[in-house]
């Protein structure tokens, strides 16, 4: 042994009181984190502590009277019904989609893979422009229903369909991957125990991929709560009949009702943070599913 | 390089991994830190390389004060479990990444830096893989070269986490001994993390067995054997438990 | 997402015919949702002729809106860029108390309506704002002018490349940088040597959705630019001018070039995909892109 040894003192003395040691081990911690938290300050959080601000100077009967107008309300129902609706039927297509894209091999697969992602990727108003000249009338879709006497655009059907289009891919993109890591040896067993493809797609594959669709809902629920640009342009906006909250709220800040806006905004963003909130708890259940699975 | 630890502690949260370590380790020595897995034996080799941080105590690198010293500056060579390799970079660049980063001043030119890897990859047996990249090599073949990368920066002290862990039996015995003349060739001081006590037995001059995170004796393979301090000792080496009875792990 | 489906065994795939219905359906919803509208935009932009649709990009207030959103993407995308590596770097990289939050606070803006956030920049901005007076006082002009237009875009694009690389950067662990370290290199040489060829196809997927988006984005930017022709109004707001002034060929004309943007944007999306190694992370982070609002 080296000399230095007896040197070194081996009785635990003096030391019993002091702080554990705590050091960051890779570099950059305190300039990211600062950097981060700097950028989220000045746009993110100041801003939005602007809205909690107004919001608190409301008093209740201002709040409640801007929030429970007719019109307001309607739109509440509208904006609520529609996006509901528009995920539901989306779950139904983006599993069928997902499943379709992950499960078989045909000819444009890749490139119907690759277009899920357009209503990311497309402005809203060009979307909405372009839905409303599909849907009108004399549109490609819509003069097939036209004879019949049922209008797509500039009816809250219209808003449906502009909410399809910018949910679908929350839904495809959710649950794709999770379908894709299912082990085939699962479905085999199914097969093996006497069940038959339905029993198998239901019994054990439906449960398995819940988690995952019911998130895929919730995000394409919330986008849609929200949107604005392409649901504009195909909803003709009629007071009562097809106008969404958004809406509402861009119509009171022309006419300088920034108190009534606000609390338009705050029952809004306390449904978005609902959602958001809901959202993180079942990743966390899908996380804790997927865990306790492999 | 010698290595001592004074009363090193440290905690995840509220658990304690490492308790009271107190470790002394000669220059040029091999030692073997050998225990079950969870005793705390990875985090004290990841102490002593500066991955981690004690909670208390103190660390000693040739004498000198280490605690504080980072890990960057500690030309200490890890060698990870799952060898770390930077996979977009070939195998000649692998190596050659510890002598590319060095400050300015102490950098070698171009032209020194392929012959010290076209070295190390000979030392290493991997001459003609130079321009590979991680994801075309086998598991032994990316031990070596994360080996050869360690050697590249010329480490104080040479630490190799559960070096055989992800390799197949018959490579593990072949490159066990292959190590073991490596440090006879280099001479430098190598520290090794093993689950294996046969391992560990095989190719160290002395062993250090762990257990909860406490050294339960540091000895000679034969020392451990002949003379187990605890039951614990005996009972993981398997020699005779003497009547006492064995903590469990 | 695999690049080819696996192959399927016998006792775990669909009868010829039902395979075959599904497809079609599948198919035939994307095509009737999606690219119905895509193709339309195309159609009706050369309604009236080439001419006519060449005269409607070259035409001064077009020009004007197309070099306003060049700017403000050029602007918003490079400090998103070091905002969300910083933030991948601090989340990924570092443990720290409170960290969950964060990567909530980080995707918030995502479950923000595009209008409400134009409404709460009025509410900090606007003359009746709360650093209104203020700015009055200095005769800074933000909301309604290009400032306004350029902090709500940063507020909608803020997430996208963080909320791309920290699932990837938590899947790819710190073993690499820890190896970097004990070789004796510093951050900025762990940094650009190591984390950085590993994460640079997400990292280009990334920015170029927040582009889109940057470029594309119309709610928060209505709210907040005043609609001044030929000054405050971006791509998206032309195209709305226009159409609301039953200039359709020309609007849909405007919409082409940004059609042809969400196509590139695809294009390069599918192709950073294939190209970005990533480890085979637990299906419990379903990276959706997160592009939602």
């Amino acid at each position: 042994m080296s000399t230095i040894e007896a040197a070194l003192p081996l009785a635990r003395e003096g030391w019993v009181g002091g702080r554990p040691r705590r050091r960051r081990i890779l570099p950059g911690f305190r300039l990211t984190l600062g950097l981060t938290l700097l950028y989220l300050g000045l746009i993110v959080l100041l801003p939005l502590t602007a809205l909690a601000a107004k919001a608190a100077g409301l008093s209740w009967a201002q709040f409640a009277d801007a929030v429970s107008a007719p019109r307001v309300l309607a739109a509440y129902r509208l904006s609520f019904a529609a996006s509901l609706i528009a995920a539901s039927v989306n779950v139904v297509f983006g599993v069928l989609v997902a499943w379709v894209l992950v499960r078989y091999d045909f000819p444009g697969r890749r490139l119907v893979d690759a277009l899920v992602d357009l209503p990311f990727a497309l402005p809203t108003a060009v979307a909405g422009i372009a839905l409303a000249a599909v849907l009108a009338g004399n549109g490609w879709v819509g003069r097939w229903f036209e004879p019949w006497g049922i209008q797509l655009a500039y009816t809250p059907t219209g808003v449906v369909i502009a909410l399809l289009f910018i949910g679908l891919p929350f839904v495809v993109r959710t649950v794709q991957p999770v379908l894709a890591d299912l082990e085939p040896e699962l479905e085999e067993a199914a097969a093996n125990l006497g069940a038959t493809r339905w029993q198998t797609f239901r019994r054990v594959l439906l449960p398995t991929l819940l988690p995952a669709i019911v998130t895929g809902f919730a995000l394409a629920f919330a986008r849609a709560l929200g949107e604005y640009g392409s649901v504009i342009f195909v909803a003709g906006n009629l007071p009562m009949v097809s106008e969404i909250v958004p809406l509402i709220i861009i119509g009171k800040l022309e006419q300088y009702d920034y108190a009534g806006a606000t609390a338009v905004a705050v029952v809004m963003l306390a449904a978005s943070f609902v959602i958001l909130f809901a959202i993180n708890a079942l990743q966390a259940w899908q996380g804790r599913r997927a865990g306790a699975g492999t | 390089m010698s290595i001592h630890t004074r009363h090193l502690d440290k905690r995840f949260g509220a658990v304690p991994v490492l308790e009271d370590i107190n470790l002394d380790i000669a220059s040029g020595e091999l030692v073997a830190l050998l225990g079950p897995s969870g005793c705390g034996k990875t985090t004290l080799l990841r102490i002593i390389a500066g991955l981690e941080t004690a909670d208390r105590g103190e660390l000693y690198l040739a004498g000198v004060d280490a605690s504080d010293t980072p890990a960057r500056e500690r030309q200490v060579g890890f060698v990870f479990q799952h060898y770390a390799l930077f996979r977009h970079m070939s195998v000649a660049e692998n190596v050659a990444f510890g002598l590319r980063v060095r400050p300015r001043a102490r950098r070698l030119d171009e032209r020194t830096i392929r012959t010290r890897v076209a070295e190390l990859l000979e030392r290493v047996q991997l001459q003609g893989l130079e321009d590979r990249y991680p994801a075309q090599l086998s598991g032994g073949q990316r031990q070596r070269v994360a080996l050869a990368r360690a050697l590249a920066i010329e480490p104080r002290v040479l630490l190799l986490d559960e070096p055989f862990g992800a390799l197949d039996a018959n490579v593990r015995k072949d490159l066990r001994r292959w190590i073991r003349s490596l440090h006879e060739a280099i001479d430098v001081t190598t520290v090794l993390v093993t689950h294996d006590q046969e391992e560990a037995v095989d190719i160290a001059d002395r062993i250090v067995l762990m257990n909860a995170g406490r050294i339960e004796q540091t000895d000679t393979p034969e020392a451990l054997r002949m003379q187990p301090a605890t039951p614990f000792v005996a009972q993981f080496l398997g020699a005779p438990a003497q009547g006492a009875s064995v903590a469990a792990c | 997402m695999p690049a080819h489906p696996r192959h399927r065994r016998v006792a775990t795939t669909e009868p010829a015919w039902l395979r075959r219905l599904l497809i079609g359906l599948a198919i035939g919803f994307v095509g009737l949702v999606l690219v119905l509208p895509l193709v339309a935009v195309f159609t009706e932009a050369l309604r009236k002729g080439i001419d006519a649709y060449w005269a409607a990009l070259v035409e001064p207030e077009a020009r004007a809106a197309l070099w306003l959103t060049l700017g403000v993407a050029l602007f918003c995308v490079p400090l998103n860029l070091i905002f969300g590596i910083a933030a991948a770097w601090a989340v990924t990289k570092h443990e720290f108390p409170g960290k969950a939050a964060l990567i909530t606070l980080i995707e918030l803006p995502f479950s923000v309506s595009p209008v409400v956030a134009g409404l709460i920049y009025v509410l900090v901005f606007g003359a009746q704002g709360l650093l209104g007076p203020w700015l009055v006082a200095r005769d800074v002009q933000i909301v309604f002018a290009l400032p306004g237009i350029v902090l709500v875009t940063l507020f909608v694009t803020s997430p996208f490349i963080a909320r791309e690389l920290i699932p990837l950067m938590q899947a790819q662990g710190t073993e690499e940088e820890q190896a970097a370290l004990t070789l004796g290199a510093n951050g900025w040489q762990i940094f650009w040597r190591v984390t950085l060829p590993n994460i640079r196809w997400a990292l280009l997927y990334g920015a170029i959705l927040c582009n889109a988006r940057a470029m594309g984005e119309f709610g928060a930017v209505s709210v907040v630019s005043g609609h001044i022709r030929g000054q405050t109004n971006t791509l998206p707001l032309h195209v709305e001018l226009l159409y609301n002034e039953y200039q359709s060929a020309a609007a849909f004309a405007v919409a082409s070039l940004l059609a042809l943007l969400a196509l590139f944007t695809l294009i390069v999306k599918h192709l950073a995909e294939r190209l970005q190694v990533r480890p085979r992370a637990p299906a419990t982070a379903p990276n959706i892109g997160g592009i939602a609002a």
